[in-house]
């Protein structure tokens, strides 16, 4: 992985290479988000700053369009399944569970780094609804007295 | 010859320009679209949806965007059009606080015009899930409540388009947007320079000034003296909270008013005003004579100061360092005056009326004091200063004129048209041509600096000395301006500078002017016209002419650009990082 200065001189080269093209913004905030992960506070100022839009432009569009990210995703992501069939048996209740127990809202990452709750479209593992994931873990027929067993797991 | 496209309106045959709307187009037609968003030259980007009209296609299309062609034909009225405006408005309605009894902007409102003439029976035909807003109340100068805001984007164009700001934007999107500064942050933890140009553009009370009147309350009833000073553009533009025409000067009603308001005394900030051209002249003759930094800059208008601060911390040293002409007022009044009248200095209070909102912050700077004493206390606008007559119980239109207070109440032309863009330009020429020649200045208008072109440029002859002028109003086209300079394109000795479009008559705390108004006529010159009419008037129309200020120079501050006046009239200023709070 490269270090922080590192990254922060493959922002600058992407930037000087995509700045004259008309809407460098959107290309520019993708490429950052895969050098960093995501589109911090630090990054939005470089980018604003060496395109010459506002920090009001760069934030509006991060918070616009869902896939990016303001902080950076958590060690584990929790994805619970809001597909037809996992929905009808439950998966809201289940993702309502760990948002209460992680204490944060869907899309958001833990304080501690640990966590990204995010909720996904169907996975396909419709036999086993209710289904969540946990990074490339597949934990089906959930409930949500589940939640606290398996996050605790993770925990360790 | 203009390429003109013919349409038919209503019926009604009407020919334009090509590249014309709609709306343009029934505007020549005499028919009346509702708008919403829309605030010409400012936003035109069809958001809001309310001035739809058939234009015989398939869906109904926005007037305020739809380029005319030749033969078309339009319907503004059909019970399908309006069908889908009050829909629009019923909807922006189902998130709306409709608090209007206490609302700042009830009766000036253009949501309000719109259920009205639209004929909203039901304000909660859409009741579901609201969105609430905390009200952002940390800034001194604006206020947002976003439980108000319809999402018009007319105050995120003015910030970023005019003023080239830009503190505030969208976030979010669908249901969940708003109007707001990045990553949570207040106004006050932003760059924000004050100047209240989104108040200015919100056609509801989303945006409002921060109310001062409460606190001249107390300073009134609390024993001191206090004092109270207008600022030049105030009188170009209070009339037209009392129904006057735009344009029409109110000089001695505003002073009686402000008489009865309970003020001991009311000085004028034009006094201030022809100070401040006499100070800031000389210090530019001497940074000519003695090789000093160049260009200067004019330092009158708070916001522009605070935008050269923050986004152009390299141009502090052109900055002229005169204090701004109230703040100069409020140091004599609690110096010279106080003196003069055997009054203590921390037993007077001073309150200045301006059309800004900036001056709210500008007046809280701790350098702008003297003996731990802040130079003004107060700071109203003139939106303020017509709810205080109002709710006084005032009949502003059967007030007499009045004339202020002496010995810090007469003033020149010079004094007068500060408030309109070129004017402190204007009025330093006036002086620094008899300054630098040593001969009578005839013909003392300089219509080169006047006028509403973003940036105007002008050479003038001062008999030896070419002096290389400009003048900028908008940070936006102040940007522009530092930005030929800094790159070694342009040259100039002297450039005034104001933050708002058109300087202060139109500054972001006079009387707000509706967006169907703001099409018909051009505010900013119409208010100009009535600060140079004033000027026409007056027996003396050169600062230095000022026989009230020649007395302060006597008896008080000896030398213009002198030590007594250099401690009292001059300030100094701060490098600002616009993100500082969130590093």
């Amino acid at each position: 992985m490269p270090d922080s200065k590192e990254k922060f001189e493959l922002l600058n080269q992407v930037i000087e290479e995509l700045k004259d093209q008309p809407g460098a913004l959107m290309p520019v905030m993708q490429r950052a988000q895969n050098i960093f992960g995501c589109v911090s506070l630090d990054v939005q100022k470089v980018i604003a700053e060496k395109l010459g839009v506002t920090l009001s432009e760069v934030y509006g569009v991060a918070t616009f369009y869902s896939q990016f990210k303001l902080k950076p995703a958590g060690k584990y992501t929790i994805s619970v399944c809001l597909g037809t069939a996992c929905y009808v048996k439950g998966s809201q209740k289940v993702l309502d569970r760990l948002s209460e127990e992680l204490n944060i809202p869907v899309g958001d990452t833990t304080d501690d780094g640990l966590f990204t709750l995010q909720a996904t479209r169907c996975l396909g593992a419709c036999g086993l609804a209710p289904v969540m994931t946990v990074n490339d873990e597949v934990y089906g027929c959930l409930t949500p007295d589940d939640i606290p067993d398996i996050l605790a797991k993770y925990r360790e | 010859m203009e390429n003109m496209i013919n349409l038919t309106i209503d019926g009604v045959q009407v020919s334009v320009p090509a590249g014309s709307t709609v709306l343009d187009a029934a505007r020549k037609a005499n028919v009346h679209i509702p708008t919403l968003c829309y605030l010409k030259d400012v936003n035109e980007i069809g958001a809001c949806r309310v001035c739809v009209v058939d234009v015989g296609g398939r869906a109904l299309q926005a007037a305020c965007v739809y380029p005319v062609s030749e033969g078309m034909v339009v319907k503004t009225n059909t019970p399908a059009v309006r069908r889908a405006r009050r829909m629009v408005v019923e909807l922006l309605l189902s998130i709306h606080d409709r608090k209007c009894l206490s609302c700042p902007r009830s009766n000036n409102c253009e949501l309000q015009d719109l259920c009205r003439d639209l004929g909203i029976d039901d304000d909660n035909r859409f009741a579901g899930e609201v969105i609430a807003h905390s009200v952002d109340d940390a800034s001194p100068c604006v206020v947002r409540d976003n439980n108000k805001c319809v999402l018009c984007r007319r105050c995120v164009a003015a910030c970023h388009n005019q003023q080239n700001v830009g503190v505030i934007g969208a976030v979010k999107r669908g249901f969940g947007t708003s109007i707001e500064s990045p990553w949570g942050l207040q106004l006050a933890q932003t760059g924000c320079v004050g100047c209240g140009q989104c108040i200015v553009a919100c056609p509801v009370g989303a945006l409002r000034e921060k109310d001062s009147i409460r606190a001249v309350d107390r300073l009134l009833e609390s024993g001191k003296h206090v004092f109270v000073q207008p600022a030049p553009a105030v009188r170009a533009a209070l009339g037209e909270e009392f129904g006057l025409p735009v344009g029409t000067p109110v000089t001695g009603k505003m002073v009686a008013a402000l008489r009865r308001l309970g003020f001991e005394k009311v000085f004028d900030t034009d006094f201030g005003a022809d100070l401040t051209i006499l100070e800031e002249a000389t210090e530019l003759v001497q940074r000519i004579q003695n090789k000093g930094v160049l260009p200067m800059i004019t330092s009158c208008s708070p916001g522009w100061v605070k935008y050269c601060e923050t986004y152009n911390s390299d141009f502090i040293p052109n900055l002229s360092s005169c204090k701004s002409p109230h703040e100069m007022l409020g140091a004599v009044i609690k110096s010279y005056y106080a003196e003069k009248a055997g009054i203590d200095p921390s037993q007077m209070a001073v309150v200045s009326v301006m059309p800004c909102t900036a001056k709210k912050y500008e007046a809280r700077r701790p350098e702008l004091s003297n003996n731990g004493l802040p130079d003004v206390d107060e700071v109203i606008t003139t939106r303020e200063l017509a709810r205080m007559i109002r709710s006084a119980g005032i009949d502003f239109a059967s007030l007499p004129d009045e004339d202020f207070d002496r010995v810090l109440g007469e003033s020149t032309g010079g004094a007068v048209i500060f408030g309109a863009t070129g004017g402190v330009m204007e009025a330093a020429l006036r002086y620094a041509y008899e300054a630098i020649t040593g001969q009578e200045l005839k013909q003392v208008e300089f219509h080169e600096v006047r006028g509403l072109k973003g940036v105007k440029e002008a050479v003038i002859d001062l008999g030896s000395l070419k002096l290389n002028v400009a003048v900028a109003h908008g940070t936006a086209n102040a940007q522009k301006l530092l930005d030929s300079v800094r790159s070694g394109e342009k040259h100039y000795e002297f450039i005034e500078i104001m933050c708002c479009p058109g300087g202060c008559v139109t500054g972001g705390g006079q009387p707000i002017v509706k967006s169907s108004k703001r099409a018909e006529i051009n505010v900013s010159a119409a208010r100009a016209k009535a600060l140079y009419s004033e000027d026409e008037g007056k027996p003396r129309r050169k600062s230095q002419e000022n026989e009230e200020l020649k007395v302060l120079y006597s008896e008080y501050l000896g030398e213009i650009g002198g030590h007594r006046a250099h401690h009292l009239l001059h300030t100094t200023y701060t490098a600002r990082d616009p993100y500082e709070q969130i590093k």
